[in-house]
């Protein structure tokens, strides 16, 4: 944890976000104080402390296994940018053989 | 309603509309109806709501529809009430304070609190202006528009749940909803001057939120009154099929306790919230009520929360990772801003998300993603998780002595427009007192304690905030009864 830096690119194309070379320059530095500022972190010995994923008593609970009604199609295709045929439609993701 | 001036700004609290209580006996009298309710909050809109942008959307003719059946005999019959705009109600705009969701996004369904607020009679009204995808405590990172602070326009009314504050502080809502990941209910409500509640993990589904960080995110009410938090919390509590980590635990009543006074209880003071980094003003007004909470009987307990200092950097690991992942989602293909022309479907995903997204969503994404890849997942995200634990741990060691903890909401009152611009450190950093019972999962409430003076700025609210056990809100709420 002693990096302070974050490959902005790379890192922005991981999560598939395109960015601008301004807000990459504009980025680099905020990001890398931020991460400087959460190293602070490695000043605590965890060793034995078990992670906390989830603040509840209680947790992973799985509900009965029973049909009930959906949504209708049509309510979730009507945000759909772009729909044909009941279908979302999207660009060709399979190249010509 | 009682009519009040219109389009002044002023640094009273007199403008802020009845409490829920008040207006349900104004209701149960026949002096108003909830159509006059709602005619008159829609009328406030262009006027009073005009300075303060804490409207971005509302539907009269719905709510009035919902009016004309409403069930004066229900714990919130007729009650018209705001919702930040990242909750869901069927048919209505849910932008999350975005562009990639302002186009032409519509809710397809209800959330849960929705469905609950109705059950009780209440009419859902308005949408209120937010930080994008709540990230964000100034409500600065809102796509859409500016939201000014109703004591002082050149200040924030902090955020995320910015709009759904400056509402209930301006009297444009008699009641809001907010949603709270690291304070944003309880810090808008400190520099606002109204109530604002966070109850615990799970005790309020989250089904229809559109989700920030699944683990924190909670939602919770803003009111003028601890009794009004009391009765939306009771409207919207309990277990829900729909959200796995809604816990089924009975809802008590919020309401049978609520005046019994702090006599005899023993509020813990952690000296940790009380160091240099906090303005004299806020420490003298929080101070001051704790006083006057030993003043009626309570014990003041010094204690010690000692991983308090790591709880920001904590949080800023936890909470972008878990909102990467979540708003992986928004991808241009089922719903929100797609990209024109896109060259291929990689070429569509990144476009539409660099056009949707504004800079801070950015920065997080980008920094969830580096805390989770390869190589840095168990250095970052796995030492935070385990760092969660210990700050878990030192309020479970405090609850064992004492019945609530007492402390500021933020260190300062609210700051200027744009004082953190480029900064956001700076502005994580205003944070540290409210991060931490997100962490722990627990309960935690800001009521106004009064108003000082700020760089340059006069009267600003502030904020005690009291924190409780895991499910503990019915004690909670009494001692913010009387800290009121």
């Amino acid at each position: 944890m002693s990096h302070h830096h974050i490959d902005v690119r790379y890192v922005a194309n991981l999560a598939r976000l395109e960015l601008t070379e301004e807000e990459i320059t504009e980025f680099q530095p905020q990001l890398d104080a931020i991460l400087g500022y959460v190293d602070t972190l490695t000043k605590l010995d965890v060793s034995g402390i078990d992670p906390t994923a989830h603040p509840s008593p209680v947790f992973g609970r799985m509900r009965d296994d029973e049909p009930h009604e959906s949504l209708p199609p049509e309510s979730l295709l009507q945000n759909a940018p772009d729909q044909a045929q009941g279908q979302v439609r999207v660009p060709k993701v399979v190249t010509d053989a | 309603m009682t009519s009040r001036t219109q389009g002044e700004l002023s640094n009273e609290y007199e403008f802020q509309t009845m409490s829920i209580a008040a207006l349900r006996k104004s209701l149960a009298a026949g002096e108003t109806t909830p159509a006059r309710v709602l005619e008159d909050l829609a009328a406030k809109i262009p006027e009073t709501d005009a300075h303060i942008g804490a409207y971005l959307s509302h539907d009269l003719e719905a709510a009035l529809a919902e009016a004309a059946a409403a069930d004066l005999s229900l714990p919130l019959g007729g009650i018209p009430i705001g919702l930040k705009d990242n909750i869901n109600v069927l048919g209505q705009p849910c932008t999350c304070g975005s562009k990639f969701l302002a186009e032409n996004y519509k809710s397809p369904y209800d959330a849960t609190v929705v469905r609950k607020l109705r059950a009780a009679g209440a009419i859902p009204f308005g949408r209120l202006n937010q930080d994008e995808f709540a990230m964000g405590s100034s409500t600065e990172n809102s796509a859409l528009q500016v939201t000014r602070n109703p004591h002082d326009p050149e200040r924030i009314p902090g955020g995320s749940s910015g709009g759904s504050a400056a509402s209930v502080a301006s009297g444009t809502a008699i009641a809001t909803l907010g949603s709270d990941t690291g304070g944003s209910i309880r810090q808008p409500a400190s520099h606002c001057g109204v109530v604002g509640l966070k109850p615990s993990y799970g005790r309020v589904s989250r089904y229809g939120l559109v989700a920030f960080a699944s683990s924190l995110d909670q939602i919770g009410p803003l009111t003028t009154t601890v009794e009004d938090a009391a009765l939306v919390l009771q409207a919207i509590a309990g277990h829900d099929p729909n959200d796995t980590t809604s816990l089924d635990v009975p809802v008590p009543d919020y309401l049978a306790g609520l005046h019994d006074g702090v006599a005899g209880l023993k509020l813990g003071v952690p000296s940790e919230y009380f160091g240099d980094g906090i303005d004299p003003g806020v420490r003298s007004l929080v101070e001051t009520a704790i006083q006057k909470l030993a003043a009626q009987g309570a014990e003041i307990v010094p204690i010690s929360l000692p991983h308090t200092q790591y709880a920001v950097a904590a949080y800023y690991v936890i909470a972008p990772a878990e909102a990467s992942s979540n708003l992986s989602r928004f991808d241009g293909i089922r719903y929100g801003h797609r990209t024109s022309n896109p060259s291929d479907i990689l070429d569509l995903y990144r476009k539409s998300r660099e056009e949707g997204f504004g800079s801070e969503v950015k920065r997080r994404i980008i920094l969830g993603t580096y805390v989770l890849s390869s190589g840095y997942y168990e250095a970052y995200y796995g030492h935070a998780q385990k760092v969660r634990t210990l700050i878990r741990k030192d309020f479970e060691t405090a609850f064992q002595n004492v019945d609530a903890i007492v402390s500021p909401v933020a260190p300062t009152p609210a700051r200027k427009i744009g004082a953190c611009e480029g900064d956001p450190l700076l502005d994580y950093l205003s944070d540290i007192f409210t991060i931490s019972a997100n962490l722990a999962g627990i309960p935690g409430i800001s009521v106004p304690c009064g108003t000082c003076d700020f760089d340059g700025g006069s009267k600003l609210p502030v904020g005690i905030q009291i924190l409780g056990p895991h499910f503990g809100e019915a004690k909670l709420l009494q001692v913010a009864k009387a800290a009121e």
